[in-house]
């Protein structure tokens, strides 16, 4: 999406040749400084020693890294040992953003095909459709999955009543509830960039394999996926990056036992744990961990391009 | 092979699986709208119809809290969703019209920075910013912080429509001795209008909806509509979160199908300019 926005060398017009350094400055000045500068800040609190109550003392300590990684005993005089506390918790992270994905990406393409092969005047009702929901304050989304599916909520009871279930589902405080909350939040991502690939699919193709009598199966795995893959990885990125660190739904879905990366770092600045370079620390990792995902995506990219 | 016809375009399983994908979309929404009229002090056990939790939200004991929060809601993204516009309208023009410059490649990284940057963790440097430099947390600072992400949201409508109106118009304009600030004024702004809007709307909906860099970045004592809410389902859900809820809920389809009929009448615009530019 972004991507087309991009000015190509050829089509750049310069009515307001020389002006382009002033006019983008006002672009520069707020986001360089409210937030590189801020992420700069962030990386050098990571190696400050901790402040009890939050805050922090300005002293170098590697003591925030350590933390994450070693358990050196309650009095730090151990040898240390892989700590697998935090480890968990970003690997439950990725597991979960992932598995959200997945979710997203069954009931997503379906649902992208389906618009994309109404006619024209239909497609733009149906997206809109879907696009809806996401623009209704993600809390609040969260909230209404909270409330349909609680034990006695809604959709139990009408469960019950009509006699096909004799007990509650349990799924608030599940790995299932954050996955649903994941999927709730960020499904848009997953339509909208593979709608836009299988809009521009040409259906001739289709038709050719089954002249040489392919069939429905073969035409979709070996024809249809080949050629809109691209926007499916586009889809798949833009929803496992914000669920990574994601914090409403496994916040207010997930119950204790399901933590993850958002709720430890939010923990350490806004709850009991107050521990600034320890948090500041995780979201160094975080922040790398999608550097890392979008920038093999960049490659991934221009290598299918070049 | 002509009697065995086939619609390609169909795949068994697609049509329920989109039913599904609508129903786990609205489900959610809808119940929590018919509880809303729920009369029942419970969330649990429906009454009777009643419009009690509405009177409640804006005559109960807990009305004041929710007004103010919505008032700082409003005027916060208000502020940040018109700076950002600006902004956004400034930089547009850098990378559509003003050939090339130093670091323009490196400027269209810069403004979409803020969606790849997770939020939790724009949250967090900010909080640790703000504190270094000894600035207080409060109103101020939510505003600055929403301003730094409502920029990319601005600039991509706002940067796709600059992109869709050609440069003959401003050029005519100059040939007319028109300053360059005036051909921008009177001809590129007004055929920018639909993208501009379109823009701001987005900007809006974003800075009313966050509430992770908000509850970060907020001092003690003020909040927003969502960290209020937040606050306010800690302890479970309470049936006048429900209707605050359809409320809000209301407000941001109205916005939305807003922006989208915006958007379909610069459409329109668009294709008469295109012809227009044809004749010309």
């Amino acid at each position: 999406m972004a991507a087309d926005l991009q000015p190509k060398a050829s089509s750049s017009t310069s009515t307001y040749a020389g002006l382009g350094i002033p006019l983008i400055l006002p672009a520069w000045a707020i986001i360089g400084f409210f937030l590189v500068l801020p992420v700069m800040m962030m990386l050098i609190y990571s190696f400050l020693t901790k402040e009890f109550r939050g805050g922090v003392i300005w002293e170098f300590s590697l003591a925030a890294y350590d933390q994450f990684f070693f358990d050196r005993g309650l009095f730090g005089d151990e040898l240390p040992k892989i700590e697998w506390t935090y480890i968990t918790i970003f690997w439950r992270s990725i597991w979960q953003a992932a598995a959200a994905t997945l979710l997203c990406l069954v009931i997503g393409f379906p649902t992208a095909w389906f618009i994309a092969t109404r006619t024209a005047r239909n497609r733009s009702i149906w997206l809109f459709l879907v696009t809806i929901p996401y623009w209704v304050n993600l809390l609040i989304r969260t909230i209404s999955m909270k409330f349909l599916i609680r034990d006695n909520g809604p959709m139990n009871e009408l469960l019950m009543a009509s006699g096909l279930i004799s007990e509650p589902i349990h799924i608030i405080n599940t790995n299932l509830a954050v996955q649903l909350g994941l999927f709730y939040s960020y499904l848009p991502f997953m339509v909208l960039p593979i709608y836009a690939a299988v809009e521009r699919y040409n259906f001739a193709l289709s038709e050719a394999a089954a002249d040489l009598y392919a069939s429905r199966t073969i035409t979709l795995t070996q024809i249809i996926l080949p050629t809109i893959k691209p926007g499916i990885i586009a889809g798949c990125i833009l929803v496992f990056v914000p669920s990574l660190g994601a914090f409403l739904a496994p916040d207010l879905l997930g119950g204790a036992k399901n933590f993850m990366i958002g709720s430890l770092i939010e923990e350490q600045f806004k709850g009991a744990a107050g521990n600034w370079p320890f948090g500041a620390a995780a979201s160094m990792i975080l922040l790398s961990l999608v550097l890392l995902v979008l920038t093999l995506y960049a490659r991934q990219q221009t290598r299918e391009q070049g | 092979m002509a009697s065995k016809k086939v619609d390609l375009r169909r795949f068994p399983g697609f049509l329920p699986l989109t039913y599904l994908c609508l129903f786990l979309l609205y489900a959610p929404l809808v119940i929590v709208m018919i509880y809303s009229f729920n009369d029942s002090a419970s969330i649990t056990r429906w009454d009777s119809l009643s419009l009690r939790w509405y009177h409640d939200v804006f005559f109960g004991v807990e009305a004041p809290k929710f007004r103010a929060a919505t008032i700082n809601s409003i005027t916060i993204a208000l502020m940040a969703a018109t700076s950002a516009t600006i902004v956004a309208i400034m930089a547009a023009t850098a990378m559509l019209r003003s050939g090339r410059f130093r670091g323009k490649s490196a400027s269209f990284a810069l403004i979409n920075l803020p969606l790849m940057v997770p939020e939790i963790v724009t949250a967090v440097a900010t909080l640790i910013f703000f504190s270094a430099i000894g600035f207080t947390a409060g109103y101020l600072t939510i505003v600055l912080a929403h301003i730094v992400f409502c920029i990319p949201f601005a600039y991509l409508p706002i940067a796709a429509r600059m992109q869709g109106i050609e440069d003959v118009y401003e050029q005519a304009a100059q040939d007319l001795y028109a300053t360059r600030f005036q051909a921008f004024r009177l001809v590129l702004l007004p055929l920018m209008t639909p993208g501009i809007l379109s823009g701001f709307l987005l900007a809006f909906i974003i800075s009313l909806d966050d509430f992770i860099i908000t509850n970060f970045v907020k001092g003690a004592g003020i909040e927003t509509l969502p960290t209020a809410i937040y606050g306010a389902v800690r302890q479970g859900i309470k049936p006048n979160i429900m209707a605050i809820s359809t409320l809000l809920l209301v407000v941001s389809v109205v916005f939305v199908a807003l922006s989208y009929f915006v958007g379909r009448m610069g459409e329109k615009n668009n294709d008469e300019t295109s012809t227009k530019g044809d004749l010309i």
